[in-house]
């Protein structure tokens, strides 16, 4: 009993002690000017400009590409996949998949997204490679909020002649959306923290220059050249920061790291509130 | 009189069979089916890459160099490619990780699961939930600039990058994955089988110690291997607090290289796509992965096992 408190004392410790540290390096650094700097060899000017844009342009990729995949395989598995040895090879593939060190999906996005498909060191190819990781968080999600809506929902509907698309459309996904989004963002909030395979795929470390804008003057006035643009993201700006051995430039990856949990942090702390609220709530 | 038989006509109505309506559904279901089949596509997509490019290196080093050399300087003059340094690194990190993780993971489960009152499990599990989610690469920060020099303090040889700090943060970093499956996997195991413990005058540590955590063996054993494969794939925490340098070494007081620490170093680097150094991570990487796997398929047969028992 008393081990058991001590235990969870030294993990909650632990925390404290990682938030407190970043704190005291990285909190002085912390200003507007920070986050609308470029990175700079000057440790006193450099920012995470071009990170942050870098992150938000890779995860709307991540995002674009993983849910209506992940959701649509979760729909398959749940309410259509006939009991057969190959659905069951799939269910195993999507745990396994669940399991492979997230830089294994750098290497195959070095060699399939860069080389072979010709995307190069680019958001795109950054992006999808993050899709690829977070896809088993969303489909594991999609199946579980399904599976607890109760049968009699779907044959209420088939009842009223609904074809199974219809039972799915209007009925289970609008049900499961807040199970589903508590995945989703489960699921983007590992990705907006994971280097490793953003390093595999060659992303430069240095850049201080934005990606070309989304949104341009002339028609059609929405460009995509951005998606084959370099570019940098937070957890690799911090990690180069880090890697120096200047102390100036460990206050800034303090900085940038402390940017970097405050943004999992909320995510991951929404997703815990929408579960908690959806299990108050709905009562079948 | 032969009885008039339904014409196709007489189904076309609003809930009868519709060709166009079927075949809406069939286009949908496919749609669906495809997206699930593409789980395994990458799958496939990943072993062929690691084998394709592996398959070239091998043709460069054997296969016996690659296990039985004691050192990897691939990118040196005197290139040397043997695969144990950088095992020795993943073994001894790994260890250290999972002695600070399985023993405190379980105390944690043991003690959520069987003791703990309410509205501590209620705190204390979507807590060790948002330490999950930390990203890696603060973990590596903090093992760095934080747990290294509190290590100094106590073992002032200890050299500014470790194998030691880097487990060790990387074990903290694993505990709520492990502490999170053993507990669903103790509180799986029936009331019954407590309540009957306690009717033979069992006190509840009794009970968790000699009922519920045998009952629930496989599911830990499953968590357990979970917090292995984890550890042996981590990438950032030894990248950035463990050095870089391969080192055949038991030692964790001593800087060394992981298997993901030297993919992680070669892609820092500029090697040209189709030189050996461009494929010795895909050989590394095959590694890991084939490490991996068989971690993650002892831990899905275990899994298996337990859910079958109640």
């Amino acid at each position: 009993m008393i081990t058991g408190i001590i235990a969870l004392m030294i993990a909650i410790l632990t925390f404290i002690a990682l938030f407190a540290q970043m704190l005291i390096d990285g909190m002085p650094r912390l200003s507007w000017d920070f986050f609308t700097s470029f990175p700079s060899r000057r440790p006193e000017s450099a920012g995470i400009l071009s990170a942050w844009v870098g992150t938000t342009l890779v995860m709307l990729v991540t995002a674009v590409s993983a849910v209506p995949l992940g959701v649509g395989a979760g729909v398959y598995l749940e309410e259509y996949a006939p009991k057969n040895l190959f659905t069951e090879i799939i269910e195993i593939n999507v745990t396994n998949l669940a399991g492979v060190p997230s830089i294994i999906y750098g290497l195959l996005a070095l060699g399939l997204f860069v080389y072979q498909l010709g995307f190069g060191q680019s958001i795109l190819a950054a992006g999808l490679a993050l899709a690829l990781l977070i896809l088993p968080v969303v489909i594991v999600a999609t199946r579980e909020a399904i599976r607890s809506i109760p049968i009699a929902i779907r044959e209420g509907a088939y009842a009223l002649g609904a074809t199974k698309w219809q039972t799915v459309s209007d009925h289970l996904l609008p049900y499961s959306s807040a199970g589903i989004l508590t995945g989703i963002i489960i699921g983007l909030a590992r990705a907006i923290g994971e280097t490793a395979p953003i390093i595999t795929i060659g992303a430069l470390t240095f850049i201080a220059f934005l990606p070309p804008s989304p949104i341009t003057d002339e028609f059609p006035y929405i460009s995509f050249e951005w998606l084959t643009a370099p570019f940098t993201v937070m957890p690799i700006q911090m990690f180069n920061w880090v890697s120096r051995p200047e102390e100036a430039f460990q206050l800034n990856a303090a900085a940038a790291g402390l940017v970097l949990v405050v943004m999992t942090l909320t995510m991951n702390g929404l997703a815990i509130y929408l579960r908690y609220r959806m299990r108050k709530n709905i009562k079948w | 009189m032969p009885k008039e038989l339904p014409s196709k006509k007489t189904h076309v109505g609003r809930l009868g069979y519709s060709y166009r309506r079927n075949l809406h559904e069939r286009f949908i279901e496919s749609i669906l089916f495809l997206s699930a089949l593409l789980s395994v596509v990458i799958m496939l997509a990943i072993v062929v890459m690691l084998v394709k490019e592996s398959v070239v290196f091998f043709q460069h080093v054997s296969i016996w160099e690659f296990l039985t050399d004691t050192q990897w300087t691939p990118l040196f003059d005197d290139a040397h490619y043997g695969i144990l340094p950088l095992v020795a690194g993943t073994v001894v990190s790994s260890v250290v990780a999972l002695l600070v993780a399985l023993p405190l993971g379980t105390i944690i489960a043991i003690y959520l699961s069987e003791f703990a009152p309410f509205a501590v499990r209620e705190v204390a599990k979507p807590f060790l939930e948002l330490l999950g989610g930390i990203p890696t690469v603060v973990y590596g920060y903090f093992a760095l600039l934080f747990v290294t020099p509190l290590l100094q303090i106590i073992f002032p040889e200890l050299p500014g990058f470790s194998l030691l700090s880097a487990g060790l943060v990387m074990g903290i970093m694993i505990i709520p994955y492990v502490s999170s499956m053993t507990e669903d996997a103790m509180r799986a195991v029936p009331m019954q089988l407590r309540e009957g413990s306690y009717a033979m005058g069992a006190t509840r540590f009794q009970t968790a110690i000699r009922v519920v955590t045998p009952a629930a063996f496989s599911g830990i054993a499953a968590a357990y291997i979970l917090g292995i494969s984890r550890a042996v794939g981590e990438t950032m925490v030894v990248a950035i607090a463990a050095g870089m340098q391969p080192n055949l070494t038991w030692n964790p007081m001593e800087p060394a290289a992981t298997i993901t620490a030297y993919i992680v170093q070669v892609s820092l680097g500029d090697l040209p796509h189709g030189s050996v150094g461009y494929q010795t991570i895909f050989a590394a990487g095959l590694t890991l992965l084939l490490i991996t796997l068989v971690f993650n398929i002892i831990g899905h047969l275990l899994r298996k096992r337990y859910r079958e028992i109640y």
